[in-house]
């Protein structure tokens, strides 16, 4: 006997201003009870044109405008640019060792805290609020020193062109050291807390399985990326900074909890690296030189006329500015290229017919920042 | 009380109907008390685990905080949303509260403080719980709001899915005592711990496995808080209540927490017995089986702030593929247990024994485990990060 009885999907508008789309993000989904059928992510609710904004601001003048990109990881964003601006310039050469080491330094106590955040708000996400609320706490720490060097406890503003804005208080590497001693062992009880939880697991393993050529396919970058099982870091393949004087790991997924590419490889890569950069940061204490920590630049610059395409590898991953000068005091284009924006294009692809409650993991795990996708 | 009244002139029915509604204003006062409290505990107990303070402004220590927010609460305009069953919206938080207050007259304070001791109480208990589910569901209907509506059928296919292992673990105990009645479940337990229920056999313990995590699951408490996960749902089947409505939710809720508590320590836990020597005195009782059950509503509220969340998938399966079975696995095993060992009751005491001191041997590894996971922080888990810089 046929049933009479229609069925439809059922359309439920997620976000802009839902508990799980940190941010504003929002997603028009169609479900079939709690399975959904088809998720269609509208961005744009956080856009505030800085790309735009570069072209009527001097050089220097956008610095400040690069920690509002990803507030998250604001240490970062300044050094893509302040890198990219010098390799226009063609004076990568005469940045200071010391200033070199010190930006390696405050990106990846910046990247620790990033991730910490990311990590936190998955967890949060799967209903267990207590870890993330200690990761905040330890997210602290990392503000307060990062207060110490900058004066700011956010959006910092502290990598300039040229090198760093001020040198790093004394006090400053002996407290890193502190931190990293007691952080090394709290990463670990948080994640006995909660990474290695049997319900947490079940959450996240086997869920929206990016293969990698599929990771490949729609651009993934950063940790998402690595979690497909491609050992690809920027830090590494294409090295800036002081990275290549600098002995770490590239973790990358391996389907620990089920399948290789699932969201769970994708959260542990993130904690994985939270130790990879202490590590870095370890060696760094050991290594930073003596001596100047800003080179000689003009207070007007006017780069040479071209453009530049350059890379670093922040939290969100392969993070590239664009720069096209035309020899004036501010660039006549800049383009941003984020890691939340090719993790935002996968979402409909796997979260075809899964639960309402795995979409959530699947935010928590690409580690979507809506800033830096709408910028 | 009947008897008091009579004696100051009122004829036997007035005073029947009198005295019952005295009672029940009393019940219901210490039930919306006990509810605030618990809110205030809760909160305290969660800002201590997550290294801060929680409320601590309102009265000492914050003790006044649950007033202040009832207070708030009902202050607050009552919002009915547009296009919503107007009738259903505003009757569904009452068939909450009913559905947790009338657990209220089976419930066993101590020896003998009980307001009335049915010889179906426990059937009772389990019946009259079933009530919380048609007020969620109706919630979530009548709140013409999408994210409602799937947290009333979650919660209406989890308390559905979950009431059945409940039932059944609970057979094992009225196997053990013979009877339905709370007193009498209460009286065939002993004030020693391994007289209690729980250790009374090891099917004992797997019922009381089953029961707890059920129980956990028909009161919406993490891992089982689906109906209401915030992250998921917005605020599942309450997110569109508002005022003195979404006070009366919020009472039943913890409230509940109450009688998971409650009904966990008279069933398993031994209740509020005592040994014989201070047999009589009620006020210890009381406070013996009030004590029980603020450890029980510790454990639950430290689950809550330490677990993550099921899937609604994988809810289901636990409910269906292992604590069902295993309730039935608890019920004939305690059957063949019992006709096993019915002529030598010193196996049983002895065994009873065994599994009292296997018990406490897992809780003292579990503190040692815990100490040496505070003890190799460097910087305390609770010191201002200031302390840093």
């Amino acid at each position: 006997m046929t049933s009479a009885l229609k069925t439809e999907y059922l359309t439920i508008n997620m976000g802009p201003q839902h508990p799980s789309t940190h941010g504003v993000i929002r997603f028009i989904l169609k479900t079939d009870g709690e399975i959904i059928y088809e998720c269609d992510p509208d961005v744009g609710y956080l856009h505030r044109g800085i790309e735009k904004i570069a072209e009527s601001v001097t050089w220097q003048g956008f610095v400040p405008y690069t920690d509002r990109v990803d507030y998250v990881c604001a240490m970062n964003s300044n050094l893509s640019y302040c890198m990219a601006v010098e390799k226009l310039m063609g004076m990568e050469t005469e940045i200071p060792k010391r200033a070199e080491y010190i930006r390696v330094i405050v990106s990846e106590l910046n990247r620790i805290s990033s991730h910490a955040v990311a990590i936190g708000a998955a967890d949060m996400d799967m209903g267990a609020f207590t870890p993330f609320v200690h990761f905040l706490r330890e997210r602290e720490h990392i503000n307060d020193l990062l207060e110490m060097a900058c004066g700011a406890r956010l959006t910092y503003n502290y990598i300039c062109i040229g090198g760093v804005h001020n040198d790093l208080p004394p006090a400053f590497l002996s407290k890193t050291a502190e931190f990293l001693d007691h952080f090394e062992i709290v990463v670990e009880q948080i994640n006995r807390l909660i990474s290695y939880n049997q319900i947490f697991i079940k959450r996240f393993a086997n869920v929206a399985v990016v293969p990698p050529k599929m990771a490949i396919d729609y651009n993934l970058v950063g940790p998402n990326l690595r979690g497909s099982g491609i050992k690809f870091d920027v830090r590494k393949d294409k090295p800036y900074s002081v990275y290549s004087d600098l002995d770490f790991d590239i973790p990358i997924g391996s389907g620990r909890a089920g399948t290789l590419g699932d969201c769970y490889d994708r959260y542990m890569v993130r904690v994985e690296e939270i130790r990879e950069s202490i590590k870095i940061i370890r060696q760094c204490l050991k290594q930073i030189p003596a001596g100047e920590t800003k080179a000689i630049v003009k207070s007007t610059i006017k780069p040479p006329k071209g453009h530049v395409y350059f890379r670093t590898e922040t939290p969100r991953g392969d993070t590239g500015y664009f720069l096209y000068s035309d020899g004036k005091t501010s660039p006549t284009r800049l383009k941003i290229r984020t890691g939340s924006f090719t993790g935002m294009s996968i979402i409909p692809e796997i979260a075809r017919g899964v639960f309402i409650a795995d979409l959530v993991a699947i935010i928590g795990s690409l580690d979507i920042v809506a800033p830096e996708l709408d910028r | 009380m009947d008897a008091t009244l009579i004696s100051i002139g009122l004829d036997p029915l007035t005073a029947k109907i009198t005295s019952m509604v005295i009672i029940s204003v009393i019940v219901l006062l210490a039930f919306v008390t006990i509810g605030g409290i618990l809110t205030l505990v809760e909160r305290r107990i969660s800002g201590f685990m997550q290294s801060r303070l929680g409320p601590n402004r309102v009265g000492p220590q914050g003790a006044l905080q649950w007033v202040a927010d009832g207070v708030k609460l009902i202050l607050k305009e009552d919002l009915i949303p547009e296009g919503a069953d107007r009738k259903l919206f505003r009757i569904a938080p009452y068939f909450c509260l009913v559905g947790i207050f009338g657990t209220m007259v089976v419930f066993p304070w101590g020896k003998g403080v009980i307001v009335a001791d049915l010889n179906v109480g426990l059937f009772y208990f389990i019946s009259i719980t079933a009530l919380v589910v048609f007020g969620v569901l109706m919630a979530g209907w009548s709140s013409n709001n999408k994210w409602s509506l799937l947290g009333g059928m979650r919660a209406a296919a989890q308390i559905v899915s979950y009431e059945i292992p409940v039932g059944m673990s609970l057979l094992v105990p009225i196997l053990i005592s013979g009877t339905l009645s709370m007193g009498g479940i209460m009286a065939s337990q002993g004030w020693l711990p391994w007289e209690w229920m729980v250790f009374k056999s090891p099917f004992a313990v797997l019922s009381f496995i089953i029961f707890f995590i059920g129980s956990l699951a028909e009161a919406n408490r993490t891992p089982f808080d689906l109906p209401e996960a915030e992250s998921e749902l917005v605020s599942g089947y309450c997110t569109e209540y508002s005022g003195f409505r979404y006070a009366v939710f919020f009472l039943s809720e913890w409230a509940n927490l109450f009688v998971l508590g409650g009904l966990t320590t008279s069933v398993f836990l031994g209740g509020g017995n005592l040994p014989g020597a201070l047999e009589g005195f009620t006020i210890l009782s009381v406070l013996v089986y009030l004590a029980k059950v603020a450890v029980v509503i510790f454990v639950v509220i430290w689950l809550r702030w330490t677990l993550p969340r099921f899937r609604i998938d994988q809810l289901m399966s636990l409910s269906w593929k292992y604590l069902l079975p295993g309730a039935f696995i608890a019920f004939l095993g305690q059957a063949a247990y019992m006709l096993l060992t019915q002529h030598t009751p010193i196996v049983q005491s002895i065994i009873a024994v065994l599994m009292f001191l296997v018990f406490v041997f897992v809780l003292i590894r579990f503190g040692l485990k815990v100490r040496v996971s505070i003890n190799e922080q460097r910087i305390p888990v609770n010191s201002p990060a200031s302390n840093v810089s």
